[in-house]
């Protein structure tokens, strides 16, 4: 076990045993509210005197359009924004600060160089509407990413218009169901085990299907019998993650994609957890119809404060007619978008995709090529299973199967009245982002890690330290971790009541 | 925790008390204790049908969104109307003031299928192992 102190935070002050925690009743700096900073009349920026005069905003676009008083905005200096805004993102977790395994998520490191190239005044300057013989570079930089995720996934077509990765699985089913309406078929259900992540039965219900849940075996595995026992003609599709949520393989997928394609119903694979197989295994050779992936997963894009994702898909050929669009395709004058496309399920977002996220996949991938891209995967598999062994005797493996690039973990703490909760709270103190928790919803009392390739193994075995230092203390003095965090800004949270009474909006005081 | 006698229990841990034709339906406490907090609820709206085993509304805790599924067929009369805004009923009262729907019965024997106290005991203790 290791020592009270021993565990360093990383980057920040150092977790003393609780007896030497911060005094309680001295209040931490917290940042206050940008609009609580705002001092009357107080501005930003000097608007310099015009050269040509002015007129007043009224007979420029009409008095109805004008307001009479000033919107209530914060009135604050260009040093305060900054300050307060830097304060803010010090106050926050973050992939580049710490080590951050927070499982299914895949927060791994994010390459600096592909920051590089999408900031290239090429890219990064490139108006959305330049024309396509200004902008050839940019298409083709789409047409070779589309190639490489083409050979990297085993599909015969990708577009990478998806926004994100609920996106791309709107596409991938809205294509499904074109597939069927064409043929004169329509089909209205699409099965989904109880392992998916929410999302699937979410994009499912937006795309006009019901949903019919598969279980999962006694291993935790989707077994052909149970979609067999499901199958039906009115069933247009399985959709399905592999690796599934618990970070093992569906070893019967291809069976599976048989029972599916026997009874005219396409597989849907979905790829959110597509980081596991690069160079290992290729949904294509699946049996998969559709795949989406992640590029802010598995390609190293940011996960920037909720977007902008990536969620391009890959379909095999008798679907490709009806990808969104436009299409980056080639002519005689070069690369253009074709948007001439009758079967196409039309447009999903302006422009092309996020493109600056393309440009940093595009870089990822020629960065790493063929050899790196699979040592992505061995190492996210072996970082894994490494957190997963050294574990064991406190947070024992929801399965028995050897995981792929994240591992799901239980305890039985919950018997000294200490939750999975209190137990993510306390990681705060090591200076640890949390793994996922509660999920997948068929394991008790779920910690889902997700190490991700590239941390060390002494920062695997800093997680560990404090994963069994935390354990102790459970046994200890519980109440240590019912009152975690300690250290940072905000102490416990009251999820429910902000969940139950949220306050959306700063009112001024009266 | 609480299995009263008299009710009976669907295996996804709704309870459901009838009076003549009429069926009350809630989670179980073994469902409260095990969802957490629970911070929203959506349910039908009188006069939906609902049918046995299909997703009939939505609670959602601290930890989880889950579907509510129908232990009987059937349709909606009556909803109780305080749960959006005081949705923490649920946890303190599961059985009383934390009550879901009343629900017609469409087809009585369809009740007597579901488990009584003993047999959800059994299927509790179970999933605790």
């Amino acid at each position: 076990m290791a020592g009270a102190g021993k565990i360093r935070r990383i980057g920040m002050a150092s977790v003393q045993s609780h007896k030497n925690q911060p005094d309680p009743n001295v209040p931490h700096p917290l940042v206050p509210l940008i609009f609580e900073e705002s001092v009357p009349g107080r501005r930003g920026i000097d608007l310099a005197p015009r050269e040509f005069g002015s007129r007043p905003a009224a007979d420029l676009i009409g008095p109805q359009l004008c307001r009479d008083s000033l919107p209530g905005m914060p009135e604050v200096s260009e040093p305060q924004v900054l300050r307060h805004f830097l304060r803010l993102s010090q106050l926050n977790f973050a992939q580049a600060l710490q080590f951050y395994p927070l499982g299914s998520c895949t927060m791994k490191y994010n390459p600096v160089l592909n920051d590089e190239c999408a900031g290239l005044p090429g890219f990064a300057a490139l108006h959305p509407h330049t024309p396509a013989h200004l902008a050839q570079g940019a298409l083709e930089l789409i047409a070779e990413l589309e190639r490489a995720l083409m050979e990297i996934s085993g599909m015969d077509a990708v577009s990478l218009h998806p926004a994100a990765g609920a996106q791309g699985e709107l596409s991938g089913l809205l294509i499904i169901r074109a597939w069927h309406q064409q043929r004169g078929h329509p089909r209205h259900k699409v099965i989904i085990p109880d392992t998916a992540h929410g999302t699937n039965p979410a994009s499912s219900a937006l795309a006009g299907f019901d949903v019919i849940v598969a279980r999962s075996g006694k291993k935790g595995l989707l077994e052909a019998a149970e979609i067999r026992r499901l199958m039906s003609d009115d069933v247009a599709a399985l959709m399905v993650t592999n690796p599934s949520t618990l970070g093992i393989f569906e070893t019967e997928i291809r069976e599976i994609a048989d029972v599916l394609h026997e009874h005219g119903a396409m597989l849907y694979l979905d790829g959110a957890n597509f980081n596991a197989l690069l160079g290992v295994a290729k949904p294509g050779d699946m049996g998969a119809d559709v795949v989406q992936f992640n590029l802010h997963k598995t390609f190293s894009t940011p996960h920037g404060g909720g977007g902008p994702g990536a969620g391009p898909i890959g379909v095999k050929q008798h679907l490709e007619p009806f990808l969104p669009l436009p299409r980056v395709a080639k002519g005689p004058q070069g690369w253009y978008l074709d948007t001439n496309r009758p079967h196409s399920i039309g447009k999903l977002r302006s422009f092309y995709g996020n493109f600056g996220m393309l440009v940093r996949a595009y870089a990822y991938i020629l960065a790493l090529g063929a050899d790196g891209l699979e040592q992505v995967s061995r190492r996210a598999i072996l970082a894994a299973n490494y957190v997963r062994e050294r574990l064991r005797e406190h947070y024992p493996s929801a399965t028995d199967e050897p995981v792929m690039h994240e591992c799901v973990l239980t305890h039985e703490l919950e018997k000294k009245g200490v939750t999975t909760l209190d137990i993510a709270k306390r990681l705060l103190d090591f200076g640890i982002h949390p793994p996922t928790i509660y999920f997948p919803l068929v394991v008790h009392g779920a910690l889902m890690i997700e190490p991700t390739e590239t941390e060390s193994r002494q920062h695997l075995d800093e997680f560990v330290a404090a994963m069994e230092q935390i354990h102790a203390e459970a046994l200890e003095d519980p109440q240590l971790l019912k009152d975690a965090p300690h250290t940072l800004a905000l102490k416990r949270i009251d999820e429910a009541m902000a969940a139950r009474h949220p306050i959306l909006r700063w009112q001024p005081k009266k | 925790m609480e299995i009263p006698a008299g009710l009976r229990y669907s295996k996804e841990h709704e309870w459901v008390a009838t009076e003549e034709e009429v069926a009350t339906i809630g989670i179980t406490d073994y469902a409260q204790e095990q969802l957490g907090e629970i911070v929203y609820v959506e349910l039908p709206a009188v006069g939906d049908k609902i049918s046995k085993d299909d997703a009939f509304g939505v609670v959602e805790s601290v930890k989880a969104v889950s579907d509510i599924y129908a232990p009987v067929s059937g349709t909606v009369v009556e909803v109780n109307q305080e749960l959006p805004e005081s949705p923490e009923m649920i946890n303190e009262d599961p059985y009383g003031d934390g009550w879901l729907i009343k629900v017609k019965v469409s087809d009585a024997s369809e009740i007597e299928d579901l488990l009584d106290h003993e047999e959800y005991e059994e299927l509790v203790a179970a999933e605790k192992e």
